[in-house]
């Protein structure tokens, strides 16, 4: 089972260097480019957060809250689920400068939060 | 209670549409009811199972399992719905004859069954995994009981009522038109899928945007109000759409109705 495991984790490893290969013109994300947002009472902290114009970047969300929420952003088209207590990673841009604004779906009247790109 | 019942509202509404659209787009075709009850049986079953190994498929793929797996589930709807597109549009002929002469089914065949019970249990695995992810959550943290149930209970009865209002404005179509009208909502809701599906291959950093903001019209439209939602669930609708996903939505329309055409001319070949 674990051998299995580890094979399909291979094979999904494998896929994705070769498609990353064929879009040679998609770097991949460099863990320089890091920014970490914190999830606790149904809040993201920081609330707004400053990021480069046309620079792709890694968001670290960590949930630190008992339930779940889901990061979700129209404008920034990123939709993602994170566990109570758990932590993912958001690719996002490269972005033109702008405000994009992102919320907790779960907990809408309170997780509302946003990227300045500049 | 009424947050929890909005929450599973908004989650069960993608599937109770598509199970409202399929069902009356297979109007006159034979046992499709025994398929469409296994299709929401399997479907449920399906996101439980798939919420249980949630946490674990999110850090596969360097991170990027959860991106992976919803693009999985949406192409291969793609493709069954494709499948059923085409097969609807070889038979609708048949099928509107039998029911306004003799009120007669037609056999669905071996396949079109199974791929009717797969796209309606596709449809609950997606969006339903994450209602049981929410809900498990309140109740671990230790929500009152009758709040969650009777909060989940609003929120799936809501869906299925919205599921029942499509079924029914499409039921009232003439029998004629019908396969016309439900081929064509089947279509839009194919290409909506296959922009959805590449939009997480984008956030899984495996295909480029083309554009972030093809076009912005969420001052006319927001994506996030009702109508908005609907019409994103079942026609795609995307109010700040990337490049990507206005190619994609193109490209299954296009082949679609190339499809058609060819299906078409094939027809007309065969002497009656």
């Amino acid at each position: 089972m674990l051998i299995q495991e580890r094979h399909n984790h291979m094979r999904i490893k494998g896929i994705i260097v070769l498609i990353a290969l064929v879009f040679s013109s998609v770097a991949l994300a460099t863990s320089g480019n890091q920014y970490e947002l914190t999830i606790t009472n149904h809040r993201f902290e920081p609330a707004e957060l400053t990021i480069p114009a046309n620079t792709k970047v890694q968001l670290l969300v960590h949930n630190k809250d008992n339930s779940i929420e889901e990061f979700e952003s129209d404008s920034l088209h990123r939709e993602k689920i994170i566990g109570p207590n758990k932590s993912v990673i958001i690719n996002i841009g490269p972005l033109p400068p702008g405000v994009y604004q992102f919320k907790g779906e779960f907990h809408e009247d309170t997780a509302q939060g946003r990227v300045v790109v500049k | 209670m009424l947050g929890t019942a909005i929450i599973v509202f908004r989650e069960v509404l993608e599937a109770a549409l598509i199970i409202g659209l399929m069902l009356a787009a297979t109007r006159g075709v034979g046992g499709r009811l025994k398929w469409v009850i296994s299709g929401i049986g399997g479907g449920i079953l399906g996101a439980m199972l798939l919420a249980v190994v949630a946490d674990s498929i999110t850090p596969m793929a360097d991170g990027m399992g959860q991106e992976l797996m919803n693009a999985a589930i949406l192409f291969v709807a793609v493709i069954m719905l494709s499948w059923h597109a085409l097969w609807m549009h070889k038979h609708a002929a048949e099928i509107s004859q039998k029911i306004k002469h003799v009120g007669q089914a037609v056999s669905a065949g071996d396949k079109e069954p199974i791929i009717l019970a797969l796209i309606i249990g596709l449809a609950l695995l997606r969006e339903g995994s994450e209602a049981v992810i929410f809900l498990y959550g309140l109740a671990a943290a230790g929500s009152n009981a009758s709040d969650l149930l009777i909060g989940s209970t609003l929120g799936i009865l809501a869906g299925v009522a919205a599921g029942s209002v499509l079924y029914l404005g499409i039921a009232r179509i003439p029998i004629g038109r019908l396969f016309q009208v439900s081929g064509w909502l089947i279509m839009l809701l194919t290409a909506g899928m296959a922009s959805q599906a590449v939009s997480y291959l984008v956030q899984a950093d495996l295909f480029p945007p083309l554009g972030y903001a093809v076009w912005d019209s969420s001052f006319l439209l927001s994506q996030s109000s009702i109508i908005g939602h609907v019409l994103h669930i079942l026609v795609g609708y995307v109010d700040q759409p990337m490049g990507i996903q206005v190619l994609a939505y193109a490209l299954t329309i296009g082949l679609l109705v190339a499809a058609t055409s060819v299906m078409n001319q094939r027809q007309e070949k065969v002497p009656a």
